[in-house]
C-alpha cells in the first residue's frame, strides 16, 4: 500500500481533442520511440516479425463508431495513456511502493528497480492505462516524458512530451491543469472538456475535449431558397450576364 | 520531496548528434532529425525549421527507425539461381551485377534500344532516371504516375497549371470553408493534418465528400457519403446550381480565364470548336473599351464575356457562353443527379449556397497593390476563401480526368484559385501545360533519345506513333487509347510486354514498384506473365532486372537484383526539377544525405545507375574521353547542369557575389552547406507575389530570376481545353492523323473540351456486381512497406472488409464471419468487420496489408498473410469483355490512369476458409527471418 500525496504543486497532464484528433497513431509512436530510448527499460516487443506481434505501448489509440439517434454514423478516434490521476488506485495498490506520484507536478510515475512485476497496478486502473513489459517484467505506463519536459539538453520548445510535440493535427496540448489560467485550463473552459469516466472518482488530471456537433441539417427556411435562381436556363443566363456585366466597371 | 520519492535525472543527455535529413517513409518528405548514439540512429522526430512539417512527425516517420533496421533489408547483390518465381538467389559482388547488367544492355542500346522498358515505381528521383532512360535511349521510361493520380496531375495542368499536393494546396491562413473529395490518408500526410488542425482550430468548416467515413473524413464537420465514381456528376450539379444564381466571379472569369475568348461555332469547318486566333496564333477576345478583337494578353484588353463575334457567316461565342449552355441543362439539376449520386436534391443546394455564401458573402481583401500582365494595377488582393483538396479517390476512375477538371472549373468559377483563402500553386508551379515538354520517342540505336520521354500533348501530331499508326511505347501512352497520357501507363508494362504488343521486348528494369503483388491490377496475372516461359524453356520476358532495398514480392522475379540503401543511408536530391517541396510562400528544395553507413554490400540506386551509365557509355553520364562522369548520386547533384545556371539543387549556388539561391553556377560544397542548414533550402516569395501568380508581373519576375522559367509566361486558366478538342475533330474526320475506326465514338464522347461526366457501371457490370469496392491507405503506414516495420504492423496488421450495415444485415453477417467477393475478373474469401460510417453500396479495406508467404522477412504465418488480402485478385487491367470482340482498358480513356476504384463486386457469406483465398505459394526469402524479440536500445 502507497500513499499519494494530499496535494500536489501542480497539476501537470494532457488535453485531447476527439473534434480533430484524425486517428493517425503518430502519438503512439513518436511515444514508443521516445520511451524505448529514454526513462527506463525499453518497450520491448515480442513475436516483432511473427504471427502474433505484441509490443509495449504507453499511448494507443482506438477508434469508436457512434449511432447518433438521427443522422449519420461517426467515427471517434480516441487516444488513451495514463491520465495522471489525483486519486490514482495505480498507486495505493502498489505493494512496493514503486508506484507513486510526484508532489511537484502530480506525474504518476513507476520507479522500476522498486517493481516486482506483480500486475495489481494495471488490475486496478480503471483505464487499462499500463502494460506490464514482457521482456523486462516492470510494470511500464506514460511518464509524461518526464524526461523531456525539464530537460536542460532539450531546447525550450521541445520541452513537452513527445506525442504532443509530434502530434500533426494540434490535436494534443500539454499543461499545468491545477492552474486555472493556464492555456490548457483555458481550452477545457472553453470547449468543455470532460474527464473519463468520472463515475470510477479517480479524478484524472488529463481532459478530452468533445467532438463538435455534425451534420447539422439545413435550416431549411421555404421563404429564403438556398440560392436564388437568376435565370431558368441558358438562355435566360446571356441576358442576366450582359446585365450583370453592364453594372461592371468599365462597361459602355 | 517524500522519502519514498526516488530521485530521477530529470535532464539525461537526448543524443550524441542530431543529423537532419529528409524521411522517406512516404511521399510526403518531411524533414527529420535522427538523433545519434554511438553511431547508431536512436531516435527520430520532426524539424521544426522544415517548411513541410514544421517539426511534426506522423507515426510511419517516427517508425523509420524501424524501417532502418528492418531485418528485410536487402544484404548484397544477387543472382537468381532457381526459376523465376522462387526466391532463389545467390550473392554476388557489384562488379559482377554490373558486368551481368551491362552485358545484357548494351546490345540492346547498340541494336534497338526500345527493347529496353525501365520503370521506376515509388521513386522520387525521375528528373535523374529519365535523364538516364533518354541516355539509353529508349522511348520506355515512366514512372507510378499512370497507376496512381495523373488525372488529378494532368487535369490541373492542362485546366490551370498545377493541380493539389505539390503543386498547390488550400490556403490554410485564410480559407474558411474546405471541401475534400475522396481524400485518404496520403498526399500530403502530414500538411493535411496541420492545416485541418488550423482550420478546426479557428471554427471553420470541413466538409468532406466520400464513401467512407474515416481519418480527415471522420473529423469533418460535414460528411457526404457519395457514391463510388459519381463526384463529377455532383461538383456539376453545384456548378448548375452556381450559375442559374449567378454566384459565379464574373470579373476574374473575364479577367484570369478563356470563359471570354472565341470559339468557332462553324459545324461545316476543320476549326469548329477551336479559338478563333490572330495572325500570331493568339486567341481572340471581344475588348470591352472598343468593342473589338484583341489578344487576350493585350495591353489593357478588358475580354468581354458575353460579346460575339461574327465573320464570314460564321459566330464566334465565348466559352462562357458554351459553359451556360451546357451546365444549366436540367440533367445537371440536383433532383436529376440525386439518386446517382446518393446525395438529396436538398443538400447539393445546400452545398452549393455554402460555397457560394463564403466565396462572395465572406470574401477578404488583403490591401497588397499589385500588377497584371495586361499592365492593370490592382489596389487589392480580393479572396474566396473556399478552398478544396482531392487526390486518388475523384482520379482513379475511368471517368477521372474529367471530374478532376470539374473540380477546378468549380474552383475557378468561384474565383478561388491563387487568390487568399483559396488554393495556392507553390514554386515552380503554376506553369501551363504548354510550358512543359511534349512526349518524344525518336530511337536511334547506339544513341540518346529525341528529347524527354513524357510530357503534354496539345493535339494529335503530337501522339507518340510509328508511321504505321501503332503505338512507339510499350505501354502506349501518347495514343488513340489514351492520347492525354502525360505520367505514361505502368500497370500496362508487363501485360504488353508478355503480349508482344506493340512489340516485343528484351529488358524489364524495375525500381522501387512492387508489380508482382499490391502494384499490379491482376496479380496473379501478372505473376503467370513475368515467369510464363516458350517451348524452348526461355522466360517470354527474357531478362528481368530490379532494384529495391527490401525483400518485396516483386525480388523473387527478378533475375539480377540491384539492392539499394534505406533512406537514412542515402544521398538524394528532392528537387525543383523533380517532384518539389515548396510551400505556398516560399520555394524550396532538400536532399538526403547518409546519416550512417550502411553495414551491407548495398548501393543507392541512382549511384548504380552512375555507374551503369559509364560502362555503357550513355550520354550525360560519361566525359568526353568516355570515363565515367559521375562517381555516384552526391556527385550528380552537385555538379549536373540542366540549364544554363541550373542544378538539382537550387540553393547556395555560386554567384557573382557569393553564395546565392535559384541559378548559378556549380558549388562543390553545396551538399555540405544543406546539411549545415537542416538538410534543405528555402527562400520566400516576395509579399507582393504571393498570390494571382500565373498573372502577377512580380511573381513571373521573381520566378525568372529563381531560374523556374527561363522567360515570363503569363497564361489564362483553361476552362476549355482546346486540345481535347483537336482530338475530337480528328475523331470527326478532320485531319491527317485519325484514329482506328473503333475509338473514334469514345474520343468523340469522352474529350469534351469541357468537363463531363460519365458513368463506367455498364462495362463494370454493375447489374450482376452492383457493390463499389475500394480501398484506401491507413495514415500510419505507406504501401507495402509497412508490414516490416516492427510497430507499425501491431497497428496494422489486419485488414478486414468493411461491410456497410445493409450488406451486413442482407447477408447475416456477424463477427468473426468470412465473405465471398466475387468481380468479373476474379473471387477472394476474406474475413469481414461491419462499418455503419460507410456508403450503403461500398465495401472497402486498408491498401497492401495483405502480403505474400515469404516476402518482407516475415514468417509465413504472419495475419498479413494469411488473413490479409489484396483486392487486386479482383480487378484486371482489361475490362470485362463486352461482345464487339475487342478487349478495353480499364483505364481512364483520355489519359490511361489505372481505374483501380471502378471495381465493382458481389458479396456473400462463406464458410469460413482456414486462411484468405486465393493462397499463393510461399517465396524462398533471400534475407531469412526477423529475429523474435526486439528491445531496441541504442543508447546506455
Amino acid at each position: 500500500m502507497t500513499q499519494l500525496p494530499a496535494t500536489t504543486a501542480k497539476k501537470l497532464g494532457l488535453v485531447i481533442d476527439l473534434d480533430t484528433c484524425v486517428g493517425c497513431h503518430a502519438c503512439v509512436v513518436s511515444c514508443k520511440g521516445w520511451n524505448t530510448e529514454n526513462y527506463g527499460a525499453p518497450l520491448s516487443d515480442q513475436d516483432a516479425y511473427g504471427a502474433k506481434p505484441s509490443g509495449t505501448f504507453l499511448n494507443r489509440v482506438h477508434s469508436y463508431e457512434v449511432q447518433p439517434a438521427q443522422g449519420e454514423a461517426q467515427l471517434i478516434h480516441f487516444p488513451k495513456s495514463c491520465l495522471h490521476c489525483e486519486d490514482a488506485p495505480c498507486v495505493t495498490v502498489c505493494p512496493t511502493g514503486a508506484s507513486y506520484k510526484r508532489v511537484e507536478d502530480g506525474i504518476v510515475l513507476v520507479n522500476e528497480s522498486d517493481c516486482i512485476g506483480c500486475g495489481l497496478c494495471a488490475w486496478a486502473c480503471p483505464y487499462g492505462a499500463r502494460e506490464l513489459d514482457q521482456e523486462e517484467g516492470v510494470m511500464k505506463k506514460c511518464t509524461l516524458c518526464v524526461d523531456r519536459i525539464y530537460n536542460d539538453n532539450l531546447p525550450e520548445e521541445d520541452r513537452q512530451p513527445a506525442c504532443v510535440r509530434t502530434c500533426p493535427a494540434g490535436a494534443r496540448h500539454f499543461g499545468d491543469l491545477g492552474d486555472p489560467e493556464s492555456d490548457v485550463s483555458v481550452l477545457v473552459a472553453e470547449r468543455g472538456g470532460f474527464d473519463l469516466m468520472p463515475e470510477q472518482g479517480t479524478k484524472p488530471v488529463n481532459k478530452y475535449l468533445p467532438p463538435r456537433p455534425k451534420d447539422a441539417e439545413p435550416e431549411i427556411d421555404i421563404l429564403a431558397p438556398f440560392l436564388d435562381p437568376v435565370v431558368p436556363e441558358a438562355k435566360g443566363f446571356l441576358g442576366w450576364l450582359d446585365n450583370a456585366l453592364s453594372s461592371m466597371p468599365g462597361a459602355k | 520531496m517524500p522519502k519514498d520519492q526516488p530521485e530521477i535525472d530529470l535532464s539525461p543527455k537526448v543524443s550524441d548528434e542530431v543529423r537532419k535529413t529528409t524521411c522517406y517513409m512516404c511521399a510526403c518528405r518531411c524533414g527529420i532529425n535522427v538523433h545519434m548514439k554511438d553511431g547508431e540512429v536512436a531516435y527520430i522526430e520532426g524539424n521544426k525549421d522544415h517548411p513541410v512539417n514544421q517539426g511534426v512527425l506522423c507515426a510511419k516517420g517516427s517508425a523509420g527507425i524501424m524501417q532502418h533496421n528492418a531485418p528485410s533489408r536487402l544484404r548484397a547483390p544477387m543472382k537468381r539461381v532457381g526459376p523465376r518465381g522462387s526466391g532463389e538467389f545467390e550473392e554476388i559482388t557489384w562488379d559482377e551485377a554490373l558486368t551481368i547488367a551491362t552485358n545484357v544492355l548494351e546490345p540492346i542500346r547498340k541494336e534497338a534500344p526500345e527493347k529496353l522498358a525501365f520503370f521506376t515505381g515509388r521513386d522520387q528521383s525521375q528528373s535523374f532516371t529519365s535523364l538516364w532512360a533518354q541516355g539509353f535511349g529508349t522511348p520506355n521510361y515512366a514512372a507510378h504516375g499512370g497507376f496512381c493520380s495523373v488525372n488529378m496531375a494532368a487535369a490541373g495542368i492542362y485546366t490551370m497549371g498545377g493541380a493539389f499536393w505539390e503543386f498547390g494546396q488550400p490556403d490554410w491562413d485564410n480559407t474558411k470553408m474546405l471541401m475534400i473529395f475522396g481524400v485518404a490518408e496520403d498526399h500530403d500526410s502530414n500538411p493535411i493534418k496541420m492545416g485541418i488542425g488550423k482550420i478546426k482550430g479557428r471554427g471553420a468548416r470541413v466538409v468532406g465528400v466520400n464513401p467512407i467515413r474515416t481519418g480527415y473524413n471522420a473529423v469533418a464537420d460535414d460528411w457526404v457519403g457519395i457514391t463510388p465514381g459519381t463526384d463529377g456528376l455532383f461538383i456539376l450539379s453545384m456548378i448548375h446550381e452556381l450559375l442559374k444564381a449567378g454566384k459565379i466571379d464574373l470579373d476574374y472569369l473575364a479577367q484570369f480565364t478563356n470563359a471570354p475568348v472565341l470559339v468557332n461555332g462553324d459545324e461545316k469547318s476543320e476549326q469548329f470548336g477551336l479559338f478563333l486566333r490572330d495572325a500570331d496564333g493568339k486567341p481572340q477576345v471581344i475588348d470591352r473599351r472598343t468593342g473589338k478583337l484583341a489578344p487576350f494578353d493585350g495591353q489593357g484588353v478588358e475580354p468581354d464575356l458575353s460579346a460575339t463575334y461574327r465573320d464570314a457567316g460564321v459566330t464566334h461565342t465565348p466559352v462562357m457562353h458554351m459553359m451556360a449552355e451546357k451546365y444549366l441543362d436540367p440533367h445537371y439539376a440536383p433532383e436529376a443527379v440525386a439518386e446517382a449520386t446518393g446525395i438529396s436534391a436538398d443538400r447539393i443546394r445546400r452545398m452549393a449556397s455554402d460555397l457560394a455564401r463564403v466565396a462572395f458573402d465572406e470574401a477578404i481583401e488583403i490591401k497588397t497593390p499589385w500588377t497584371d500582365f495586361r499592365g492593370k494595377k490592382h489596389a487589392s488582393m480580393i479572396g474566396r476563401p473556399v478552398s478544396f483538396h482531392a487526390m486518388r479517390g475523384i482520379s482513379a476512375h475511368a471517368n477521372g480526368f474529367q471530374t478532376c477538371r470539374a473540380l477546378h472549373v468549380l474552383q475557378i468559377m468561384l474565383g478561388s484559385v491563387e487568390t487568399p483563402g483559396g488554393m495556392r500553386f507553390k514554386p515552380p508551379y503554376p506553369k501551363p501545360a504548354t510550358a512543359h515538354p511534349k512526349p518524344h520517342y525518336g530511337v536511334t540505336p547506339g544513341q540518346a533519345l529525341d528529347g524527354p520521354h513524357l510530357g503534354f500533348v496539345h493535339g494529335p501530331e503530337d501522339l507518340c506513333l510509328k508511321d504505321d499508326g501503332s503505338a512507339a511505347r510499350i505501354d502506349k501512352a501518347f495514343t488513340w487509347e489514351n492520347p492525354m497520357s502525360s505520367h505514361g501507363l505502368m500497370h500496362m508494362v508487363i501485360s504488353n510486354a508478355h503480349a508482344g504488343d506493340p512489340y516485343k521486348i528484351d529488358t524489364l528494369f524495375m525500381y522501387m514498384a512492387n508489380m508482382s503483388w499490391n502494384s499490379s491490377m491482376n496479380t496473379g496475372g501478372v505473376m503467370e506473365m513475368l515467369t510464363d516461359q516458350y517451348e524452348d524453356g526461355s522466360y517470354v520476358i527474357p531478362n528481368i532486372i530490379y532494384s529495391d532495398a527490401y525483400s518485396s514480392e516483386m525480388v523473387a522475379y527478378a533475375d539480377l537484383i540491384l539492392p539499394d540503401t534505406t533512406y537514412l543511408e542515402r544521398h538524394d536530391c528532392i528537387s525543383l526539377l523533380d517532384r518539389p517541396i515548396c510551400e505556398a510562400d516560399a520555394v524550396a528544395d532538400a536532399i538526403r544525405w547518409p546519416v550512417v553507413e550502411p553495414d551491407r554490400d548495398v548501393k543507392g540506386f541512382q549511384s548504380a545507375l552512375c555507374e551503369l551509365g559509364g560502362r555503357l557509355g550513355l550520354p550525360g553520364f560519361v566525359n568526353e574521353d568516355g570515363s565515367q562522369k559521375y562517381k555516384d548520386y552526391a556527385d550528380y547533384i552537385t555538379n549536373h547542369i540542366r540549364r544554363p545556371g541550373v542544378g538539382p539543387l537550387a540553393g547556395w549556388r555560386v554567384g557573382e557575389d557569393g553564395l546565392q539561391g535559384g541559378r548559378g553556377d556549380v558549388n562543390e560544397a553545396q551538399i555540405d552547406a544543406y546539411i549545415e542548414n537542416g538538410g534543405f533550402w528555402v527562400e520566400h516569395v516576395p509579399s507582393e507575389a504571393q498570390f494571382y501568380k500565373p498573372w502577377n508581373s512580380a511573381y513571373q519576375d521573381w520566378a525568372v530570376a529563381k531560374g523556374f522559367f527561363d522567360a515570363v509566361q503569363p497564361y489564362i486558366f483553361q476552362l476549355y481545353v482546346e486540345p481535347m478538342r483537336k482530338f475530337q475533330l480528328a475523331a470527326e474526320g478532320h485531319g491527317d492523323r485519325q484514329p482506328p475506326e473503333y475509338l473514334r465514338e469514345r474520343i468523340k464522347e469522352t474529350l469534351d473540351p469541357l468537363p463531363i461526366w460519365y458513368s463506367s457501371e455498364d462495362e463494370n457490370k454493375a447489374e450482376e456486381y452492383p457493390v463499389t469496392a475500394l480501398t484506401q491507405r491507413p495514415m500510419a503506414m505507406y504501401h507495402s512497406w509497412g508490414s516490416q516495420n516492427a510497430w507499425l504492423r501491431q497497428i496494422h496488421g489486419h485488414n478486414p472488409l468493411y461491410v456497410p450495415t445493409k450488406i451486413w444485415e442482407e447477408n447475416g453477417f456477424e463477427d468473426g464471419d468470412w465473405a465471398r467477393v466475387t468481380s468479373p475478373h476474379g473471387e477472394i474469401t476474406v474475413p469481414v468487420a461491419h462499418q455503419a460510417s460507410l456508403n450503403a453500396n461500398t465495401i472497402w479495406t486498408w491498401n497492401a496489408i495483405g502480403k505474400r508467404k515469404g516476402a518482407w522477412a516475415l514468417d509465413e504465418d504472419v495475419p498479413e498473410a494469411t488473413k490479409g488480402f489484396l483486392l487486386n485478385h479482383l480487378i484486371h487491367e482489361l475490362l470485362p469483355p463486352k461482345g464487339d470482340g475487342l478487349r478495353w482498358a480499364n483505364s481512364d480513356p483520355i489519359t490511361g490512369q489505372a481505374a483501380w476504384f471502378d471495381l465493382k463486386v458481389r458479396v456473400e457469406k462463406a464458410v469460413a476458409p482456414a486462411e484468405s483465398q486465393p493462397v499463393l505459394p510461399a517465396i524462398k526469402s533471400p534475407v531469412g527471418k526477423g529475429p523474435k524479440g526486439l528491445k531496441w536500445k541504442v543508447g546506455k
